[in-house]
């Protein structure tokens, strides 16, 4: 089969000649891909920020397709079945998958041994996501092996298209998650950084969930177009100061919601933190620039809420502390309990409250895939969101 | 989906904020030179040259009032640039002459590297001369009925969902539970 397969950092190529994936336990199904993403986390895996990606890895945790075969302990899902499917990959019985903690599966990855010297103790296996979660083929490929696919597949109803569907496997979840987890109220201000793609839904989620003012901060202007679209404030960090402009919304109280849709790889660019943080990374004495969450921990109003879906990597430098602990700050982080969110949201496709395909901006084939990867990390060409047809 | 484009002249913001700096070099430059000539003209290996650095002086602290004040910086910049020029062959005296050879070559590394700045803004500057296209989502709201008429949607429970979270204190905390069978 043709897959995007990892050969280096920033050496993605689509190969001819990789094998096909096969049922490996009852539980497993095999789908045939019909659409898959780009994700913006896996750019960090193109930029090489992330540890544990090995030569020939198969990229892609965003994917949707036909089911072609199914174990013979898997009663959920038949042949022919259109699913989509979450990038966690949850047993759906252990301790944490009974409590909803989807994302933190006990027992599906496979390298649990390696995520437990990282990061004390184990989180869910995800497709194509460095040996660390797993080492799971991904899918930006033909076929891709879904294990346990009697829990995560969404099985999704004639008439909707795989444009409207293809983003419950991950990143309108994620936006979901991260409004959600700011608890919002009628009368709240929330502060999304980053207009990407999941910061589109965070947007989107935060309108949805009554916030009485949505605000996205980036410097892209097709995406803040795309953001005001969604209903949001934009503030343009290159025109503007992003502290005067937060005060002057909140009558100079802060916001009391603020989502870091950035993670790792802030590029506020020109201030001096941003600059001291390229030279430590650089030395490989950090993993990531934390300036959004830096200035997060600033501006939000004493007794908020900070909600985390952007994506970290490690260890990350000079934190205002004592900031959020004198402010009686919340933190809200983790990767998304997919399974948690996409029925229901799946039933707001349906209902006609939201139309997840307006963030496509390019579609294209398979071989096209390693030059939309510098495309979309370049932010390029109004790139925003990449959906590949395999 | 289709993408509505146009084309459109932008700022290139790095160069100006580049520019702004520079502005601000110039000034704490010109009054460097302005403030003590003397003792500049001496180290610099160019004795008797104190009127000339007190004109370069007033020279910096122009382009960077002008740098610092202006919409339209790339003008400014060629000033700096033309101003580069001057210092550079002023520092080529003095090296000539010989009197500090190596404050004199310290001199002439540091002035060749602002200059080189001082191109790379220029360059930054002149790419505003070309229109780029622009992509306009204003049209994708992703909410088929409207933003507005959303707002709240999965809040008031008008939905299809009735229970998706409007809570707060411990509800919120618990709200999370497993909604699966």
């Amino acid at each position: 089969m043709r897959a995007l397969r990892w050969h280096g950092k920033k050496d993605i190529r689509c190969d001819n000649h990789v094998p096909d994936p096969s049922i490996e336990d009852p539980r497993d199904a095999i789908v045939k891909v019909s659409s898959c993403a780009i994700c913006g986390s896996d750019l960090h895996l193109y930029d090489g920020f992330m540890p544990g990606m090995t030569h020939g890895d198969i990229m892609g945790h965003e994917f949707m397709g036909e089911v072609m075969e199914v174990g013979s302990a898997n009663k959920k899902l038949k042949v022919g079945d259109r699913v989509v499917v979450p990038f966690t990959i949850s047993c759906g019985e252990c301790d944490q998958c009974q409590r909803g903690n989807f994302s933190v599966c006990e027992r599906s990855n496979r390298n649990a041994k390696l995520a437990d010297k990282m990061f004390g103790h184990t989180t869910a296996g995800l497709f194509g996501y460095t040996q660390l979660t797993g080492g799971y083929d991904g899918g930006q490929a033909e076929f891709v092996r879904v294990p346990f696919a009697d829990v995560g597949p969404v099985v999704v109803p004639d008439g909707m298209t795989d444009e409207q569907a293809l983003f419950l496997g991950d990143i309108f979840p994620t936006g979901w998650q991260a409004a959600v987890q700011c608890d919002i109220q009628r009368t709240d201000t929330v502060v999304i950084w980053g207009a990407g793609p999941v910061g589109q839904f965070t947007i989107r989620s935060a309108i949805l969930l009554g916030a009485e003012q949505v605000v996205c901060i980036d410097n892209v202007p097709e995406r803040l177009s795309m953001a005001r679209a969604g209903g949001a404030i934009t503030i343009n960090f290159d025109e503007e100061s992003v502290i005067e402009r937060l005060n002057e919304l909140t009558k100079g109280k802060g916001p009391e919601k603020c989502i870091d849709a950035v993670g790792m790889e802030s590029h506020a660019a020109r201030s001096i933190d941003a600059m001291y943080d390229r030279v430590k990374q650089a030395a490989m004495m950090e993993t990531g620039r934390p300036h959004v969450l830096r200035e997060m921990m600033y501006v939000c109003r004493p007794g908020g809420t900070l909600s985390i879906p952007g994506v970290y990597g490690g260890l990350l430098d000079k934190l205002p502390f004592g900031a959020a602990m004198n402010k009686s700050l919340t933190f809200r982080m983790g990767q998304t309990h997919v399974q948690r969110w996409a029925d229901d949201l799946l039933k707001r496709i349906q209902d006609g409250q939201i139309d997840p395909s307006f963030v496509i901006t390019h579609t294209a084939s398979l071989e096209d895939g390693p030059e939309l990867y510098k495309t979309f990390r370049d932010k390029h060409d109004g790139c925003v969101k990449v959906v590949l047809k395999p | 989906m289709q993408r509505k484009s146009n084309q459109e002249y932008r700022n290139n913001h790095a160069a100006r904020k580049a520019a702004r700096s520079l502005g601000w070099l110039s000034i704490g430059m010109g009054v460097a030179e302005l403030l003590m000539p003397r003792a500049l003209a001496s180290t610099l290996g160019l004795p008797g040259s104190v009127g000339l650095l007190r004109l370069y002086g007033l020279r910096e602290i122009a382009t960077g009032v002008g740098l610092l004040m202006t919409d339209k910086p790339a003008p400014w910049i060629y000033a700096r640039l033309g101003g580069d020029a001057l210092d550079l062959a002023t520092l080529g005296v003095a090296a000539q002459r010989g009197y500090e050879p190596v404050n004199t070559s310290m001199a002439l590394g540091a002035v060749a590297a602002v200059t080189a700045a001082d191109f790379a803004c220029a360059r930054g500057l002149r790419q505003e001369k070309h229109p780029v296209t622009v992509f306009d989502y204003g049209d994708r709201s992703g909410f088929p009925q409207g933003a507005e008429k959303m707002r709240g949607r999965a809040a008031t429970g008008q939905g299809s969902s009735q229970d998706a979270p409007q809570v707060s204190g411990m509800d919120a905390a618990n709200r999370e539970a497993p909604n699966r069978p």
